[in-house]
């Protein structure tokens, strides 16, 4: 299989590695990185769950390959928190019991990362289409909307 | 710390959740792992000729390939809930040697490097398949001359049921209107966002096998995996690890289970397998198909004097470890909250060639409740009666509990514990408004516009046992933590367990350590089914919290010099009432009641206890759902504007946890009601392998503002806190309601809305030919 040399910066940190060019971003960032955060659910890019920022943008890591990934900025759920304090996305899906099995969670939070800084005040209806490329099977979405909203309103409060 | 139990704290399993480390089956690394994938047959129905694994075998990276003939003569997967001598001739093997029987079932393991490579090398593999006729309907496959499955069963009916109470035959002939219907039930199932997985690693030199990914019932599947690889119990560790989800699919012993550990012992280095979707939704359990030929026998008053009901239920091509439970479930709990005196259930259990089926939330109920609850809008109808009305005169009634409904199901007879009926019924018509949208609805009809309110009730069942293990210990640092033989599938067990066992030691929910699923630290277990955490495994943490309280006490009074009633336990500290200096910490007691040291007489040392909890009988939670929807009759698209679930828990421990069941509960529901449906073609191919196909309702599909109304009118007297399960109902009512707020909206077209799912597809086919139901 043929290999490339890639350099990225994931969460801040700069990495370099060789990877087959078959490698899809998520299995690297899982596999190679060891960011296991990061979950695959369908790898046929519909669940979401695999979500992550890329320069600034929200992505499907199992739609891209890794070395389509050369040079790029990117964000996971592990880079969230500031060291044990949570992101107010993050905090936002605790107080609201946004999550029960956290499978899908880490796509939720990554989807609402870009489209709470593009649109952070958003009405529900907004907040619901936005999530609608995101799968869950636990919540029926009631309360990942009810914590959107309040991660809003907590961005808007810190002026993040 | 009183006041926890009820008490809706925030979860204690979500930061690890929130922040990327919680450990799922797939995020496991351990060095040398290798990683397989399952060849699976395309065929439907085949013999199978030669298998020629050489090419793959001869690819860099692939360690082995494993198939019927290297597995050599291991025994079948056997039934684990009801078991029964009709159904061994139908058990699935782990790998298919001679003749496969479904899209999907597994004929060889490959073993390599990395996925990518095992994926390579399964294109390599020949296999020699000579197709057979498939046998695809149910209906079809039941008669005689259908082509056979299993050869030693003789025809395709596995197993014939029959539920029987009064005369029903009397009854129906004294009726004054009999209503006939044909109700069918799509196939679908629960799809949790993890696919399955497992870890296996296996130590030669301590003989000690360690699977890790086995959820739901670890200790039931560590007795299988033994007995199959003949290999001691004790030598074999089963840890669960987070878990992406269950309902009822996840976590059953599947030919994975087997073939996965077997591959590590025989090459002696670590295997990980983690499904793909596309095998998930082929390989996996479904569930729910059945077809329904029904009669209602009533009074002009729209009392209900008879149900007679025949079935068919799908089973698809094995029996696999739910046996023929959703059918009998189905059957004994068919009459739901009303008071039917004469009830005659027949069963036709059917194998075809199709995915084996099993459980999936609220199996048999939503089934079950779509059934009778259509019809009783159907009586309605021709009654010329209000649908709430009639619910209203058949409702057994709370001085009629306990109730026994005539049928049996998993052995125990059918018998409500508890129940206000009316009670839930009024809650959710009020919550709903339901003389309003009555109202709304003439003035939307006015307008062109298609409104339609819908009714289901639901009697589910809960707290299934036969019993559930607890130990609580306080270790030497004082803390306590929590052992529990059930299991978690992200329902938040550890919250609600640290609840009811920090309400009883006078400490926080996030002070206590809950540990469960893995049978090295935890001896006993049943798991997590059935609606049976907070009640089965709740219990068993309620009484072994007591009774360390209580040694705990007994000990500080002897250390303090003090009477046990003037000691109080709160914040890890003992002390005597009115003298906070009179103290110990439950560390000081926890050394106190070490080895050696001077015990009260008869106490023995170590400040832990435990407690089976049984439960040799369920409980029987109920509710309303009342729903109320749009249908655009030029797509037919069906829009939910307003939802109610009013269901009774007896006593819930945590509210925010018990109302997320109920909402979660009711978008799967909604996913059966609307969107889900496992296609097969007329040849027994599976066409909805993927999630473009087979649609799962989104945040857009979810209707906003759902109410939960979480009621505690009948605290059941099975359990000590009187808390019933909470974890089906959610989605048991939503297939009847939705379908009869459809058929309500549509009432004006004169459609027959008798199948699952009201797809936009199905709906304008009914509204273009209404004949067509």
């Amino acid at each position: 299989m043929s290999e490339r040399a890639i350099r990225l910066k994931v969460n801040g940190r700069e990495y370099q590695r060789t990877v087959e060019v078959r490698k899809t971003l998520a299995d690297f960032l899982r596999e190679d990185l060891e960011l296991t955060g990061t979950h695959l659910g369908c790898e046929h890019g519909v669940c979401g769950a695999c979500t992550i920022v890329m320069d600034g943008e929200a992505v499907r890591s199992c739609l891209l390959f890794a070395v389509q990934a050369d040079g790029a900025d990117l964000l996971t759920v592990e880079g969230l928190a500031e060291g044990e304090a949570l992101h107010p996305i993050q905090e936002a899906f605790w107080e609201h019991h946004g999550l029960q099995c956290g499978f899908c969670t880490p796509g939720f939070l990554m989807t609402l990362y870009c489209f709470l800084r593009d649109r952070p005040r958003p009405s529900e209806a907004e907040i619901r289409e936005a999530l609608a490329g995101n799968l869950c099977r636990c919540t029926g979405y009631q309360n990942i909307v009810l914590a959107a909203k309040a991660a809003a309103e907590k961005l808007a409060a810190t002026g993040r | 710390m009183a006041g926890l139990i009820g008490a809706s704290i925030k979860r204690k399993e979500d930061p690890r959740l929130l922040t990327g480390r919680g450990r799922y089956v797939a995020d496991l690394r351990l060095p040398g792992m290798l990683h397989a994938a399952v060849l699976r047959s395309p065929h439907p129905h085949a013999r199978l000729r030669a298998t020629d694994a050489s090419a793959a075998r001869a690819l860099p990276g692939v360690v082995a390939v494993i198939t019927a003939r290297d597995l050599g003569p291991v025994g079948r997967i056997p039934v684990r809930l009801g078991p029964r001598p009709s159904l061994e001739a139908c058990l699935q093997p782990p790998l298919a040697s001679d003749r496969v029987r479904y899209v999907g079932e597994p004929i060889a393991v490959v073993v390599a490097a990395s996925r990518y490579l095992a994926e390579d090398a399964l294109e390599r593999i020949t296999v020699g398949y000579e197709p057979l006729q498939a046998a695809v309907d149910a209906r079809l496959a039941a008669e005689a001359g259908a082509p056979a499955l299993h050869e030693a069963l003789g025809g395709n009916v596995v197993e014939r049921l029959l539920t029987q109470s009064g005369d029903v035959a009397g009854a129906l002939a004294a009726a004054d209107r009999r209503i006939r219907e044909r109700f069918v039930v799509q196939r679908h199932t629960g799809v949790p966002m993890e696919t399955r997985g497992l870890v296996a690693a296996y130590d030669a030199g301590t003989r000690l096998l360690t699977v890790w990914g086995v959820a739901k019932v670890p200790h039931w599947n560590r007795r299988v995996l033994a007995e199959l690889l003949d290999h001691p119990e004790h030598l074999i560790r089963v840890v669960e690890l987070e878990v992406g989800g269950g309902f009822g699919v996840r976590g059953e012993f599947y030919p994975e289970d087997l073939l996965v550990p077997w591959a590590a012992m025989r090459l002696g280095r670590p295997v990980q397998w983690v499904e793909d979707r596309r095998e998930h939704l082929m390989a996996a359990n479904h569930s729910r198909e059945q077809l329904h030929d029904v009669e209602i026998g009533v009074r002009r008053d729209g009392t209900i004097l008879a149900l007679h009901d025949r079935f068919l239920a799908d089973l698809g091509a094995y029996i696999r470890t739910h046996g023929v439970i959703v059918p009998e479930l189905t059957a004994a709990l068919l009459p739901g909250p009303y008071r039917i005196r004469n009830y005659r259930c027949e069963v036709l259990c059917v194998l075809t060639n199709k995915t084996p089926t099993g459980t999936y939330r609220g199996p048999g109920r939503f089934e079950g409740t779509f059934v009778r609850e259509r019809l009783v809008d159907m009586v309605a109808g021709a009654l010329g009666l209000d649908p709430a009305e009639v619910r209203r005169r058949n409702f057994i009634q709370p001085e009629e509990m306990p109730y026994e409904v005539g049928g049996a199901a998993l052995g125990q007879p059918t018998v409500y514990d508890c129940g206000n009926y009316p009670g839930a019924f009024e809650t959710a018509l009020a919550a709903i408004d339901y003389k309003a949208v009555r109202e709304e609805q003439a003035a939307a009809r006015r307008q062109g516009r298609h409104l339609g309110i819908g009714l289901g009730c639901v009697v589910e069942k809960a707290g299934l046992g036969p019993w559930e293990y607890a130990r609580v210990e306080v270790d030497g640092s004082g803390q306590v933590t929590v052992y529990s033989g059930a299991a978690s599938v992200g329902q938040g067990l550890e919250t609600t367990l640290a609840q009811i066992c920090g309400e009883e030691l006078g400490l926080p929910a996030e002070a206590i350590t809950v540990i469960h699923g893995d049978s090295a630290l935890v001896p006993f277990g049943i798991g997590a089914f059935a609606s049976r955490g907070a009640m089965v495994a709740g219990g068993a943490v309620l009484e072994a919290s007591r009774r360390l309280r209580a040694k705990i006490l007994a000990l500080a009074a002897r250390l303090l010099e003090a009477r046990g009633d003037d000691l109080v336990l709160d914040h890890g500290r003992v002390h005597v009432r009115g003298a906070p200096g009179r103290a110990l910490s439950l560390r000081d007691l926890a050394r106190a009641a070490a080895p050696g040291q001077p015990l009260p007489p008869g106490m023995e040392p170590g400040l832990s206890a435990q407690h089976f909890f049984e439960a040799p009988r369920m409980s029987y939670p109920y509710g309303t759902h009342a729903a109320v929807v749009e249908v655009d009759a030029e797509t037919g698209q069906v829009a939910l504007l307003k939802y109610v679930i009013a269901y009774d828990v007896g006593r819930a421990i945590n509210p925010a946890i018990v109302a997320g069941q109920f909402v979660g509960g009711l978008a799967q529901g909604i996913g059966g009601a609307l969107y889900e449906e496992l296609v097969y073609d007329a040849d027994g191919q599976l066409l909805t392998t993927t999630f473009m196909d087979y649609l799962l309702p989104t945040a857009m599909e979810t209707p906003a503002g759902v109410v939960a109304k979480i009621l505690e009118e009948t605290p059941t007297p099975l359990h000590p806190l009187g808390s019933k399960g909470a974890g089906e109902g959610g989605s048991s009512g939503a297939g009847a309601a939705i379908a009869n707020a459809v058929a309500d909206a549509l009432a004006p077209f004169g459609v027959v809305v008798n199948a699952l799912p009201l797809s936009p597809d199905r709906l304008l086919r009914l509204i273009l030919n209404p004949g067509s139901g």
